[in-house]
């Protein structure tokens, strides 16, 4: 018991610590956006790379105190997008960074984190029909699909703002401070690429499950309608994408209403 | 007044309509041109030929007669005799001066500040002086026009409105496509503007500039400049689908390039982002090709907005130039007039009796003397002097000087030293 409460206590105090510190880099970030200074981008980085080791030892220490990968209710699984969507964008510095790309994922990072401070963080215990591995391999990798969707998502609205400055022909605030449309164009179809391909092998992981757990592979219910209608959503994208280059506003305005989609099928699935 | 007069023809885009300048243009080049320019048996001339201008410039002693010659050199059985008045201007001295110094300076470009106007000027000259056209006056005014244009690009921001449109094409173009590396560029038509930022495109990268033209002499010509290939205008809609960047600077009077023409364009090019340039005034491209997705326009205006140089800051530096433009063509002339056998015996002796009078002051300041040998020493001084001078006055007053060589006049000035003593008093 005195082991419970111990974890609790670093729980928490591990949740306190991710919001301050993810706060901390998403205001970097945000003051690094209005004034263009370099040292405060490299600050906001590291603080970013500190909050995912943080948010890496909640998920860890919720484990231990649960007993199962804490992706089941509201509050976890909105944590655990928060953390897919860290782990995805860092590993994408690792291969080309974007201006200010930063700023805008950090920003949703730091909402997402919000919304699941917002929600409760009671534990639920598992239905025993749910105690499976298929568990964290279906919810854990449908997740990190969200994560590099997210992405699409903060490529997108970039796009869109920086589509909106050249077309007025008004050059003003976003201009100078967001990319080239091509380098947020290939962003996109990356994040779009990779998030898809998590969502299919998450899709195909949760039929299985479903076939394991009820003895049926589809039930139609809402879940399973929403997050088919979801993956129709991205099929068509990448489809029109690689057959007619289908590219600009039209497309970012789809990442956008794709995510849309994504966000309300998380809470109508987790309420 | 020297005897020799500086005189200045030439028609320009504003004075002369592109048909009649096409005309004109120098087809054989310059070696072509002065050659037949020979046989009006002129002490110096020199002709400049651009894409926006032709300016001949030549020195006389009768400049009345000298420039209806020139006129009819210049405009030859193009245009009728009584346009000619109604298509080019006429300068003589003081106003030729200030005119090439405004050319030179790009004051009176088609785009004010662009540089290219000097590298031309000064082409034409090398052209010029290798066939011995020019003498001490043109010379001496050429160089001058070139440190004229240097100073105006150092002390005004005029330099900067050109060089800013160019770059700010470039800077769209990289807000649009990233790397401009392997991008290919097409050019409509030709014009200073056009080809600044086709040159400024081509140091950024970009793989290829194809250039379309009506005719298709003057496509090839420039084509080779940029090492790019040449089109004619019937080929544009096929050049649309492979290109990214289009500039347009075509005379044309209504529209080029319809905004139905390039949507279905944007199918075969996947939907590859297209980004128009229109440079012409009026101007070439239809406006709705903006509402276009994955399609940019700019025009010159746009391209002007976007590097916030607002018009009251450009009239400025416009009106500094000027100043300096006018202040330069003061110097020229008081030069000119400079190179004439009597100032320059008076700008000699003067000189002679200052240098004379200082050293006289310096050495008796020392001395304990006595007003005679005070009276002595400078009759000592100012005979040396006199007998010095005695020879360069006899050379100036000699016939062949009298006659106005102004190589000679002008030699015997720089030797004294005389040029620097003018500007310091």
């Amino acid at each position: 018991m005195d082991r419970q409460m111990l974890l609790n206590e670093i729980n928490y105090l591990l949740f306190v610590a991710v919001l301050a510190v993810t706060f901390l880099s998403c205001a970097a970030y945000v003051v690094f956006f209005v004034t263009q200074r370099n040292q405060l981008r490299k600050t906001a980085r590291m603080l970013l790379l500190v909050s995912w080791c943080l948010q890496s030892g909640y998920i860890l220490s919720r484990y231990l105190s649960i007993g199962h990968t804490p992706i089941t209710t509201y509050h976890e699984a909105v944590f655990f997008f928060a953390w897919a969507a860290t782990s995805a964008y860092l590993s994408f510095r690792w291969r080309y960074t974007v201006k200010n790309f930063g700023t805008f994922v950090s920003l949703l990072i730091f909402a997402l984190l919000i919304v699941s401070a917002l929600t409760s963080r009671q534990v639920i215990p598992l239905e025993p029909a749910l105690r499976s591995w298929w568990l964290p391999v279906h919810a854990g990798i449908s997740l990190i699909a969200y994560g590099f969707l997210g992405l699409a998502f903060c490529g997108a609205l970039m796009y869109l703002l920086q589509e909106r400055e050249l077309k007025s022909r008004k050059l003003g605030y976003f201009f100078t401070r967001l990319p080239s449309l091509d380098s947020l164009d290939q962003l996109n179809s990356h994040c779009l690429a990779v998030g898809f391909s998590f969502l299919t092998v998450g899709m195909i992981a949760g039929i299985l499950w479903s076939k394991q757990a009820w003895g049926t592979y589809w039930r139609w219910n809402v879940k399973e309608v929403c997050s088919l209608l979801i993956w129709f959503i991205y099929l068509v994208q990448i489809h029109q994408r690689f057959t007619v280059g289908w590219r600009g506003r039209r497309a970012a305005l789809m990442i956008v209403a794709g995510f849309a989609v994504v966000l309300v099928t998380l809470w109508v699935v987790l309420t | 007044m020297s005897a020799k007069h500086i005189s200045l023809i030439g028609v320009n885009h504003k004075s002369t309509p592109l048909e009649v300048r096409e005309k004109i243009s120098l087809i054989g080049g310059y070696e072509d041109a002065l050659a037949r320019l020979r046989k009006y048996r002129l002490p110096e001339y020199y002709l400049l030929s651009t894409c926006n201008r032709v300016e001949l410039i030549w020195v006389s002693d009768d400049p009345g007669e000298t420039t209806s010659d020139m006129l009819g050199f210049l405009f030859g059985d193009t245009v009728e005799p009584e346009h000619w008045d109604g298509y080019s201007y006429v300068f003589h001295d003081g106003n030729a001066v200030n005119h090439l110094f405004r050319v030179s300076s790009s004051l009176d470009s088609l785009v004010v500040g662009e540089a290219q106007i000097l590298g031309q000027i000064k082409e034409a000259y090398r052209y010029a002086s290798r066939h011995g056209c020019t003498g001490p006056l043109l010379n001496k005014l050429l160089h001058k026009s070139f440190s004229v244009a240097k100073r105006v690009r150092s002390e005004t921001g005029i330099g900067s409105a050109a060089v800013s449109i160019s770059s700010a094409a470039v800077e769209l173009a990289r807000k649009i496509f990233g790397s401009l590396a392997g991008k290919k560029v097409l050019l409509i038509g030709a014009g200073e503007m056009a080809e600044l930022a086709a040159e400024h495109l081509l140091g950024q990268g970009v793989e290829s500039i194809c250039v379309a033209n009506r005719t298709l002499s003057r496509a090839v010509d420039l084509a080779a400049r940029f090492k790019g290939g040449a089109c004619s205008l019937e080929e544009l809609k096929s050049q649309m689908e492979t290109v990214d960047i289009i500039i347009s600077s075509t005379g044309a009077s209504g529209l080029i390039i319809q905004s139905g023409e390039v949507r279905p364009l944007m199918r075969i090019r996947r939907n590859r982002p297209l980004f128009f340039i229109d440079i012409a005034v009026p101007r070439d491209l239809d406006p709705a090709l903006n509402e276009i997705e994955n399609v940019f326009l700019y025009d010159i205006d746009d391209l002007s907005q976007v590097v916030e140089m607002n018009r009251s800051e450009r009239e400025k530096e416009a009106v500094k130039a000027g100043r300096i433009v006018d202040e330069e063509t003061l110097k020229f002339v008081k030069w000119q007039e400079g190179l004439t056998v009597t100032p320059t015996i008076t700008a000699l002796r003067r000189k002679a009796d200052r240098i004379c009078s200082q050293e006289i002051e310096r050495t008796l300041a020392k001395m304990e003397l006595s007003a005679a040998d005070r009276k002595k020493i400078e009759f000592l001084a100012r005979s040396i002097t006199a007998k010095m001078l005695h020879d360069p006055m006899q050379f100036l007053k000699s016939d062949s000087c009298r006659k106005g060589e102004d190589a000679k006049i002008d030699m015997v000035r720089t030797v004294f030293g005389l040029e620097n003593d003018d500007e310091t008093n």
